[in-house]
């Protein structure tokens, strides 16, 4: 299946999209098609209707063509069809600070990739239930894979974490511990 | 106990300092902590092939509380900085740490932002291994460079031991 029969199918489904398929040097396999941001959401649900069937979620990454490109990002979906036997590979451009809508609604899988893009890219998911740093610390400044990180990063290691719970939620699994430790077992 | 028994007095006279620290550097039990490929050279030399139990080695502990010995053996990423400084706090005095191949003694390869540019930053280091990763031989001859390093330390200068 073409990039441009995969257009001809989902087409009527997204009203003024505009599509356009990219020349890749695995088109046989894995047909490439472009779309706007807005648009995204609309052409994967027809990309899941009857006819096509592209229900698996493969993957998410993202291209950054700093500085030689303006729409920095290339945001990169790949989805399986498992009963065609087909894949397609959907591109987004977006530029710095322009969200992308979540696919986690569409694919359930798609959460954790969606948040491994934010953390190394710094792309934000519109409606990501828990978009969160997945692979860095918590309190790391920076997107490491954007193209103007500074790789060689000089910078002390942190040797300690803070303790996860508050000294209220210590307490209380103390008392919680001593109870079941004192409590008379029961015969059961 | 296998002494010679023509000696006219059959005592044998030696300081406690010596006793104790050739005690403690003839069994180091280190804790089975591995980062990367480094681990698996770690585990070579534990196996019967190069056999780190010549030397008293062997016996890696599932828990820091009963090792005397930490072997960072790979890289150090940051996130696991915090979590292997825990590991070393809540190791017993006297411990020692043993810094494996070239990525935990100075990043090796991986000049970037993710990993420790060498694991002296978090730990106090004794022995330092080169190699990438270092033979199973090199880890026994750091063991073994290790052991003479606790022959030839004072007990006065730990500060956690007092000799009653």
């Amino acid at each position: 299946m073409t990039a441009e029969e995969i257009i001809a199918a989902i087409a009527p489904a997204v009203p003024g999209a505009r599509f356009e398929a990219l020349a890749s040097s695995d088109s046989a396999v894995t047909p490439s098609l472009l779309v706007s941001s807005a648009h995204l959401v609309a052409t994967c649900q027809a990309l899941q209707g009857p006819g096509l069937e592209f229900m698996a979620f493969s993957d998410v990454t993202a291209v950054d063509f700093h500085p030689n490109r303006d729409p920095r990002f290339d945001v990169v979906y790949h989805f399986v069809s498992p009963h065609r036997r087909t894949r397609v590979r959907v591109k987004v451009r977006v530029n710095l600070d322009e969200p992308v809508p979540t696919l986690s609604e569409l694919y359930p899988g798609a959460g954790w990739p969606e948040r491994e893009l934010y953390d190394l890219f710094g792309i934000v998911f519109d409606g990501h239930a828990d978009l969160r740093r997945l692979m860095m610390p918590d309190d790391w400044e920076g997107y490491p894979l954007r193209k103007d990180y500074p790789v060689q990063l000089r910078k002390d290691a942190q040797t300690y974490m803070p303790l996860q719970i508050t000294q209220e939620e210590f307490q209380a699994s103390m008392e919680r511990d001593r109870y079941q430790r004192t409590a008379p077992k029961s015969k059961a | 106990m296998g002494l010679e028994t023509d000696y006219e007095i059959p005592v044998v006279t030696t300081t406690a300092e010596f006793v104790i620290q050739w005690a403690r550097r003839s069994a180091i039990w280190p804790v089975t902590f591995g980062l990367a490929c480094c681990a698996i050279e770690m585990m070579a030399m534990a196996s019967s092939r190069y056999d780190v139990s010549r030397f008293g080695a062997e016996v890696f502990r599932g828990s820091p509380r009963q090792s005397d010995l930490m072997i960072i053996a790979g890289r150090l990423s940051r996130k696991m900085a915090p979590a292997l400084r825990r590991i070393y706090d809540q190791m017993p005095e006297p411990k020692w740490v043993i810094s494996m191949g070239a990525c935990a003694s100075c990043g090796g390869v991986f000049d970037n932002y993710a990993i420790v540019q060498g694991s002296d930053q978090v730990v106090p280091v004794d022995v330092f291994i080169p190699g990438c990763p270092p033979r199973p031989e090199a880890v026994i001859y750091g063991i073994v460079q290790l052991q003479k390093k606790i022959a030839n330390s004072r007990l006065d200068q730990s500060p956690k031991i007092r000799i009653a």
